[in-house]
C-alpha cells in the first residue's frame, strides 16, 4: 500500500485556507503524544503552553514583545522565499542590525532628542542590509550557494556580538557583566500609552500591510512571484534574476536589522552577548505558516510568540526543558509543508504497487 | 608534538567525514537534506545515552545509527512521499533535531561519558611518529576511511551507484527506464541519516566524551559545505574534511597559546573559511557543473 499524489486541476482554494489550520491542529496532537510519552500530564501541559500565556495582561504584552521581531523578520523572508531565494541567515542580519543601531547609544551615551531613536532604527536597517548583501553579492557574482553562506554568517555575527559585549562595548561601570551600558530614555522604543506594548508592534503590522500591497499590486511584487514560481518564464519576460536576488535579500536584511535594533532598544534596553533566542530561525517557520503572505505572517508570528511563552511557562510549571519550544516549532514546520502539498495534490491510497516490483528486469 | 597535532586533526575531521559522505550519497540521488545538523545532534545524544546506560560505546554507535535513520526517515516521508520543499523541510529537521536532542539530553548534562577505546597493537602502535597516527586511532576513524573508499567504489564502479546517480541527474529519465525513483532516494536519504548519526556519536563518544546541548556547533552545516567543496566526489570531500579539521585545531591551538587575537575571532575562523572556500569553488563553474547532480533539490511526482 502506498500513497499516490494526483495533481489537482486547479490549486484547492479550500486547502489554501485550511492548510495552516490543519497543520496547527496536527502539531498540537503530535505535541500531546510527546507529552504522554514523556510522562507529563498532556492536558495540563497544553494548558500551560497555549492557554495560560493568554490569561494575564502582562503575559499578553510579553507575547506581543516576542512576536514583534519574529513578524518583522518573517515579512522580509516572504519576499525571499517567494522569489526562490533561500536567505536562512536572518538571525545573523538581526544581530548585525542590533549592533549597527547601537552605535549611537554606545558612542554618544548622552544623545537625546526626537531624532536619536529614528537614527538608531535607520542604522539598524542599514546594518542588516549590508550584512544581507554579502550572501546576495556572492550569489549573484560567483553563484555561491546562499543557503550555506547566509547561515555561516549567523555564527560569525553572533561571535562578533559576543566579543563586542564582553570587550570594547562592555559597560565600564557594569561590574564586569558582559553587557553594554543601558540605553537611556530617548534611545528606547516608546510603548503604547498605558501598556507595555512597544510601538514596534503596530509598526510591524503597518509594514506587513504595506508589504502585502507591494507583493500583490506592484510590478516589483509580480516579478518576485513570477521568478519564484516560473524562473524561465520570468527570464523570457526580461526580468533580471540577479536584481531580484539582491532586492529580496536587501528587503529581508533591512527588516531583520530593524527587528534587531527594536529588540536592543525595546525589551532588552542594551546590547548583550545575545539579543535573540533564535527569532531569525523561527521567522522561517512563520513565513511558511503564513503561506508567504506578509499579513499571514502577523498571525503566524503571534502563534509562534505564544510557543516561546509556553516554553518558558512549561519550564517553570512542569520542569521540562525550554527546548520543547523548538521541538514544537520543528514539528509545526513539517506539518505546514506537508499540508501545503495538498493544495496542489490530492492524496490517494493505492493498494497495488504502481509498477512492477523488479524494474531492472528487462 | 607533530604526532599529537596530527591526531587531533584526524579526530576533528572524522565527524565531518561521516556526515559529509552520508550527505553526498543523498545529494547524488538528487535530495538536498539540510537536516544534517539535527540528525548529528540526535546521533550524539542517542549515542551518549545508550553508551551511558549499557556501558558499551559500540551499542552507543548503533543507537546513533538508529536515531539518524529515524530522523532521515521522517525527512524522507515529508519530502519524498509528500513532496514538501526540501530546503524548508531540512531546516525543520534541524530545528526539530536540535530541540529534541536538548530535551532528551537534559538529564545527561554534566555526566562523564563512555569513550570508544583506541586501537592498540603492541609494537606497531609504539612506532615513533607514525605509530599512533596509523595504528593507534579509534575504530570509528578507520570506519570513516573505509566508508569513503566504499562509497566511492559504489557510486562509480557498481550498477547500483550508476542507478543512484542517474536518479539524481534526471529523475524523469530514470523513471521512464523503470527505476523506482522514490525508493532509490529514500534509501540514499536513510544512508545519509545513518552516517550523520555516527558522525554525531563520534562527537559525544570520542571527540569530547560527554553531552552538552547543541554540541554539534554547526558541524552539520560545515559538512553540507564540504559536499560542495568536494564537488560531490568522496575523495575530495575526505580531503576537505581533513583541511577543515586542521583549521578548527589551528584555532584551538592559537587560543591555547593566547596570541593577541580575541577568541571569538578565532572561533569564527572555520565559518569564514567555509565561506571563502565556497566562493572559490563556485567561481569555477566547470568544476562545479560537471559533478553537481542535475536534479538536486527537485521533487519528483511520477506522472501516469
Amino acid at each position: 500500500m502506498r500513497i499516490i499524489l494526483e495533481r489537482r486541476a486547479d490549486p484547492s482554494k479550500a486547502m489554501q485556507f485550511a492548510s495552516p489550520i490543519l497543520a496547527i491542529v496536527l502539531s498540537v496532537i503530535a505535541f500531546f503524544v510527546i507529552f504522554v510519552v514523556s510522562g507529563i500530564d498532556p492536558l495540563k501541559a497544553l494548558e500551560v503552553y497555549f492557554i495560560e500565556p493568554l490569561t494575564a495582561m502582562w503575559s499578553i504584552e510579553d507575547l506581543i514583545a516576542k512576536a514583534t521581531p519574529i513578524i518583522l523578520v518573517a515579512i522580509g523572508l516572504c519576499f525571499c522565499f517567494r522569489a526562490g531565494v533561500w536567505n536562512i541567515g536572518a538571525e545573523g542580519q538581526l544581530v548585525a542590525g542590533a549592533i549597527a543601531g547601537s552605535f549611537v547609544p554606545i558612542f554618544f551615551p548622552d544623545a537625546s532628542g526626537p531624532l536619536v531613536l529614528p537614527a538608531m532604527l535607520v542604522l539598524g536597517m542599514l546594518g542588516g542590509m549590508v550584512y544581507a548583501a554579502i550572501p546576495a553579492v556572492l550569489k549573484t557574482r560567483f553563484g555561491t550557494n546562499e543557503i550555506l553562506t547566509s547561515l555561516m554568517l549567523v555564527y560569525v555575527a553572533q561571535l562578533f556580538l559576543d566579543w563586542l559585549a564582553r570587550g570594547p562595548w562592555r559597560n565600564p561601570a557594569g561590574h564586569n557583566f558582559p553587557d553594554s551600558r543601558t540605553f537611556t530614555d530617548g534611545q528606547l522604543m516608546p510603548t503604547l500609552p498605558g501598556t507595555e506594548i512597544f510601538l514596534s508592534f503596530p509598526a510591524a503590522i503597518l509594514i506587513a500591510i504595506a508589504a502585502w500591497f507591494v507583493m500583490r499590486y506592484t510590478r516589483f511584487g509580480f516579478q518576485i512571484r513570477v521568478l519564484g514560481q516560473a524562473p524561465r518564464a520570468g527570464l523570457f519576460a526580461g526580468f533580471s534574476h540577479p536584481r531580484m536576488v539582491m532586492a529580496s535579500f536587501l528587503i529581508s536584511g533591512a527588516l531583520a536589522g530593524l527587528a534587531g535594533i527594536c529588540e536592543a532598544a525595546g525589551p532588552i534596553g542594551q546590547l548583550r552577548t545575545s539579543v535573540s533566542p533564535g527569532y531569525g530561525f523561527t521567522a522561517i517557520i512563520v513565513a511558511f505558516l503564513g503561506r508567504l503572505n506578509p499579513v499571514g505572517a502577523v498571525f503566524a508570528g503571534l502563534l509562534l510568540g505564544l510557543s516561546y511563552m509556553g516554553g518558558e511557562g512549561a519550564q517553570i510549571a512542569l520542569g521540562v526543558s525550554s527546548q520543547t519550544t523548538r521541538v514544537f516549532q520543528g514539528i509545526l514546520l513539517f506539518f505546514v509543508l506537508v499540508c501545503d502539498t495538498f493544495i496542489i495534490y490530492r492524496p490517494r491510497l493505492a493498494h497495488a504497487p504502481a509498477r512492477a516490483a523488479h524494474p531492472a528486469a528487462r | 608534538m607533530l604526532e599529537s597535532i596530527l591526531l587531533t586533526v584526524i579526530t576533528a575531521a572524522t565527524p565531518l567525514i561521516f556526515a559529509a559522505i552520508g550527505e553526498l550519497v543523498a545529494e547524488r540521488s538528487g535530495v538536498l537534506n539540510l537536516g544534517v545538523e539535527g540528525m548529528m545532534a540526535m546521533g550524539a545524544v542517542a549515542g551518549f545515552a545508550a553508551a551511558h546506560v549499557t556501558g558499551n560505546p559500540m551499542i552507543g554507535v548503533l543507537a546513533a545509527i538508529v536515531a539518524g535513520v529515524v530522523m532521515a526517515a521522517l525527512f524522507g516521508i515529508v519530502t519524498l512521499v509528500f513532496v514538501a520543499n526540501q530546503v524548508a523541510s531540512g531546516l525543520a529537521l534541524t530545528l526539530f533535531g536540535l530541540g529534541l536532542s536538548g530535551l532528551i539530553g537534559d538529564s545527561f548534562v554534566g555526566i562523564p561519558g563512555v569513550s570508544v577505546p583506541s586501537l592498540n597493537i603492541p609494537g606497531l602502535t609504539d612506532l615513533p611518529i607514525v605509530g599512533r597516527v596509523i595504528f593507534g586511532l579509534d575504530p570509528l576513524t578507520y570506519l570513516a576511511i573505509a566508508l569513503t573508499i566504499g562509497v566511492s567504489w559504489f557510486l562509480f564502479r557498481t550498477r547500483g551507484g550508476l542507478v543512484l546517480r542517474a536518479v539524481g541527474d534526471s529523475h524523469g529519465s530514470a523513471h521512464t527506464l523503470g527505476y523506482d525513483v522514490i525508493r532509490v532516494r529514500f534509501l540514499a536519504v536513510l544512508f545519509g541519516g545513518a552516517c550523520a548519526g555516527v558522525g554525531g556519536a563520534y562527537l559525544s563518544l570520542v571527540y569530547t566524551p560527554q553531552w552538552t546541548e547543541a554540541m554539534t556547533a554547526g558541524r552539520g552545516w560545515i559538512a553540507l559545505a564540504l559536499v560542495v567543496f568536494g564537488t560531490w566526489l568522496p575523495l575530495r570531500v575526505f580531503i576537505g574534511a581533513i583541511v577543515f579539521g586542521g583549521v578548527s585545531i589551528l584555532q584551538l591551538h592559537a587560543q591555547a597559546f593566547g596570541i593577541g587575537i580575541p577568541s571569538q575571532f578565532l572561533s569564527a575562523l572555520p565559518y569564514l573559511t567555509t565561506i571563502v572556500v565556497l566562493v572559490i569553488i563556485s567561481r569555477n563553474r566547470v568544476l562545479v557543473s560537471t559533478n553537481t547532480p542535475a536534479a538536486l533539490g527537485q521533487s519528483f511526482v511520477p506522472d501516469r
